[in-house]
């Protein structure tokens, strides 16, 4: 019984590499980048390309490396798997090449909005799209007689209801982690209330205002409802509070809701409760407080042309439709032709049906969401004003961007 | 021995620092001296699956003649190491000049990132290192007055904190201190708080991150004094056992004159170590309660966009600290040097 099984997979393991076409390259392709099951895929479908040698490095660390590893003659390596929000620091040294002439040449199935540019230069193709939206237990909300929240200030009606009832002392969850995270939170929450980040045009920070406060204000106001440990829960600690049954209403991931809502890991009437809507709303600027993410990937510039085209083809390769199947459809919303949305998915696609803002692809945004990663802890923990940690905010961003040549 | 051979014996480790300590260290130093060129900006319109919009990009023709002329960046001077995120100057002259009471001058340095990193950096030398040396000499005791069956096992329970990695070793406790693990809970228990949390709390958390360093380092003052307590003149003890002294009075005139020398040993690898203090913050995700000048490094370069910069002016101030903080112990034994 057993070996028939092995056998059985093999043979349906065969049967799948050989639906994919073939594909021929000319030269050798060297990959890095951040490592879960949708870019393993994407990176072990472009190992399935003859002609060239196919290495991959993926790790979790993958930003580390890859400026490193890219600013070399010849690059180290000749494609990087990125986001938007860590494509800018390849593309502040320089060190992508332009794909127009390749997309071109070799990649007209590509479908066009799939291609990334900045001034009308293509310098990524995206394959998946990535959002924080509200993950929430369907049971619990029925149980207090709300309906699903769809705005921060519903969020606290509910959860005060939650505690009223004596179902959670913290229902309220989120990547308030000090450091990148609680930075990210407060991105979300400030676009929400429809504030600007910089003076237009410049590197000049503007977040000390209205809409700063106001972010802040309802960022202290959801902590009121969070465990009192939330300055070190990131999106794994915040997960498992959700699938340990504490937690109700959650501002999360995409990616990460599949995990919450399959059997491991929680009681079953916890993951069978799980559900995901939409992006939360605040305030009444009518912009989700959240943010649209891709992940896709670049060409190194300093590698030579027939590496540069094997690079190409192979990742095209590897983000064809034809990586679709049952096994992987499940990984990602990806953005490829012949993708359907399981209701998983949900959260994201209404993300992009109400027009979240992408995160902003600015070459000084991550000093900015350092600098609030660093400074934002102070005000949650009562230890200054909205005003004050705004301030620090500003002052600090300001000399990073100083010493990066962004500002003089 | 003779300058020839003295000098054939040193001149491989001399070689071997001159490349791997030396020279970073100089290429730290000028890296820190020097700020990035001016990054030239230019309002674009970009595109990706979710629409267009206008947004910035570094015009990359225009900064190419000025890298390539400097590749090193604008030369800086000192600006780096007295801008806010460092010495701060400006800031601190501004809140010396502003400040009611020395209390609230105290409170607004610690807003500026550097001064909080000293603030914790140093009490956290200081609070642990005296602990270590005296923790380490009571086990050292302890297990040299035990049985000899059981000292082998001894010794090595002893010495698990320091087997333990450093990370793995802070996150274990991190989980025992979560308000639902076991200390977390017994704590909970004795204080009669069921909402007391350590990781909430600024000073709690301060107090666990002490707590680590002491559980981590009292084994390496242990080996140390451990060794040192097999060397100690069996006929001098004797003598003072005759002469009447009791436990007390021995360990207190012959066995610690005799460990003098190793703990100055101690004291000085345990000052570099605490000043460095760097995982037990990361492992505890205590960034918010409590940050370190090493932290500070990690925080600079683990950004999307690196500061290399602002990483090597705060390493550059870390080996000046190291420096001052070692300068007692180092002008003593010098002249312990000298006078023999």
């Amino acid at each position: 019984m057993f070996l028939r099984k092995i056998a059985l997979t093999g043979a349906m393991t065969f049967a799948a590499a050989g639906a994919v076409a073939a594909c021929e390259i000319p030269g050798n392709v060297s990959i890095v980048g951040n490592e879960f099951p949708a870019i393993q895929t994407v990176a072990k479908t472009a190992a399935k390309c003859a002609g060239g040698e196919v290495k991959a490095n993926l790790t979790a660390d993958h930003q580390k490396i890859n400026l490193a590893g890219m600013q070399g003659n010849p690059a180290e390596y000749s494609t990087a798997i990125i986001a938007n929000s860590s494509v800018v620091a390849l593309i502040n040294e320089d060190v992508l090449r332009p794909l127009d002439d390749l997309v071109a040449e070799y990649g007209q199935d590509i479908p066009k909005r799939q291609l990334i540019t900045i001034d009308g230069k293509i310098i990524a193709v995206a394959f998946m799209a990535n959002a924080q939206t509200l993950a929430y237990r369907k049971d619990v909300l029925e149980e207090v007689g709300v309906g699903v929240p769809t705005s921060y200030e519903e969020v606290l009606v509910a959860a005060e209801k939650i505690r009223d009832a004596g179902i959670s002392q913290y229902p309220v969850g989120g990547a308030y982690a000090a450091g990148w995270n609680l930075a990210q939170e407060f991105i979300n929450m400030y676009i929400g209330h429809g504030g600007e980040f910089f003076a237009p045009g410049s590197a000049e920070v503007a977040i000390n205002n209205e809409q700063g406060v106001a972010a802040l204000e309802m960022m202290k106001a959801l902590t009121e409802y969070m465990n009192p440990d939330f300055l070190t829960h990131d999106s794994n600690a915040t997960g498992a509070e959700m699938e340990a049954g504490n937690v109700m209403l959650m501002n999360m991931w995409g990616s990460r809701v599949g995990p919450l809502m399959d059997s491991e890991g929680a009681a079953e009437e916890v993951y069978t409760n799980i559900a995901v809507s939409g992006p939360l709303m605040v305030g009444d600027s009518g912009t989700p407080a959240s943010t649209l993410w891709w992940d896709g990937w670049t060409v190194a510039k300093n590698i030579s042309d027939e590496d540069a085209v094997a690079t190409f083809k192979a990742m095209s390769h590897g983000i064809s439709p034809a990586i679709l199947n049952e096994e992987t459809m499940g990984q990602a919303v990806w953005m490829i032709e012949g993708y359907e949305p399981a209701p998983v998915n949900d959260g994201v696609f209404d993300a992009i049906a109400k027009g979240t803002p992408s995160y902003p692809m600015l070459p000084y945004m991550g000093l900015l969401h350092t600098s609030l990663g660093d400074n934002l802890a102070d005000f949650l923990l009562g230890k200054e004003s909205a005003e004050q940690a705004l301030a620090d905010v500003e002052a600090a961003y300001t000399t990073a961007a100083k010493e990066k040549g962004f500002l003089q | 021995m003779k300058h020839r051979s003295f000098f054939w014996f040193v001149l491989p480790s001399a070689v071997a620092m001159l490349l791997f300590i030396f020279f970073p260290i100089i290429s730290v130093i000028v890296q820190s001296l020097h700020t990035e060129h001016e990054q030239v900006i230019r309002t674009v319109e970009s595109c990706d699956l979710f629409g267009c919009k206008e947004t910035t990009t570094i015009d990359q023709e225009a900064t190419a003649a000025l890298r390539a002329e400097k590749p090193l960046g604008q030369f800086a001077g000192l600006t780096t190491y007295l801008d806010r995120n460092h010495l701060a100057v400006d800031e601190v002259a501004m809140t010396w000049g502003s400040a009611e009471s020395l209390r609230d001058f105290g409170t607004q340095m610690l807003n500026l990132p550097f001064y909080k990193a000293m603030g914790f950096t140093l009490t956290f030398t200081f609070v642990v290192t005296p602990l270590v040396i005296i923790l380490g000499f009571i086990i050292a005791i302890a297990v040299n007055s035990a049985t000899k069956m059981i000292r082998g096992p001894l010794i090595f329970f002893s010495l698990l904190p320091m087997m333990i990695t450093p990370l793995v070793g802070a996150l274990i406790l991190f989980w025992m201190v979560d308000a639902r693990g076991i200390i977390g809970t017994t704590l909970q228990q004795l204080a009669g708080d069921p909402d007391l949390s350590v990781k909430a709390s600024t000073p709690l958390m301060w107090i666990m991150l002490m707590v680590y360093g002491v559980w981590h380092s009292a084994p390496f003052a242990f080996i140390v004094y451990y060794a040192g307590l097999q060397t100690v003149n069996k006929d001098t003890l004797e003598a003072a056992r005759v002469d009447g002294a009791n436990r007390w009075l021995q360990i207190r005139h012959v066995v610690i004159p005799h460990l003098l020398p190793l703990t100055t040993f101690i004291a000085l690898m345990q000052l570099m170590d605490n000043f460095r203090v760097f995982e037990p913050i990361v492992s505890f995700s205590a960034n918010a309660h409590a940050t370190s000048l090493s932290w500070a490094i990690f925080n600079d370069l683990g950004g999307e966009t690196r500061q290399l910069s602002s990483a090597a002016a705060t390493s550059v101030l870390t080996i000046l600290g190291i420096a001052i903080l070692l300068s007692p112990v180092l002008v003593r034994t010098w002249r312990d040097f000298d006078r023999k």
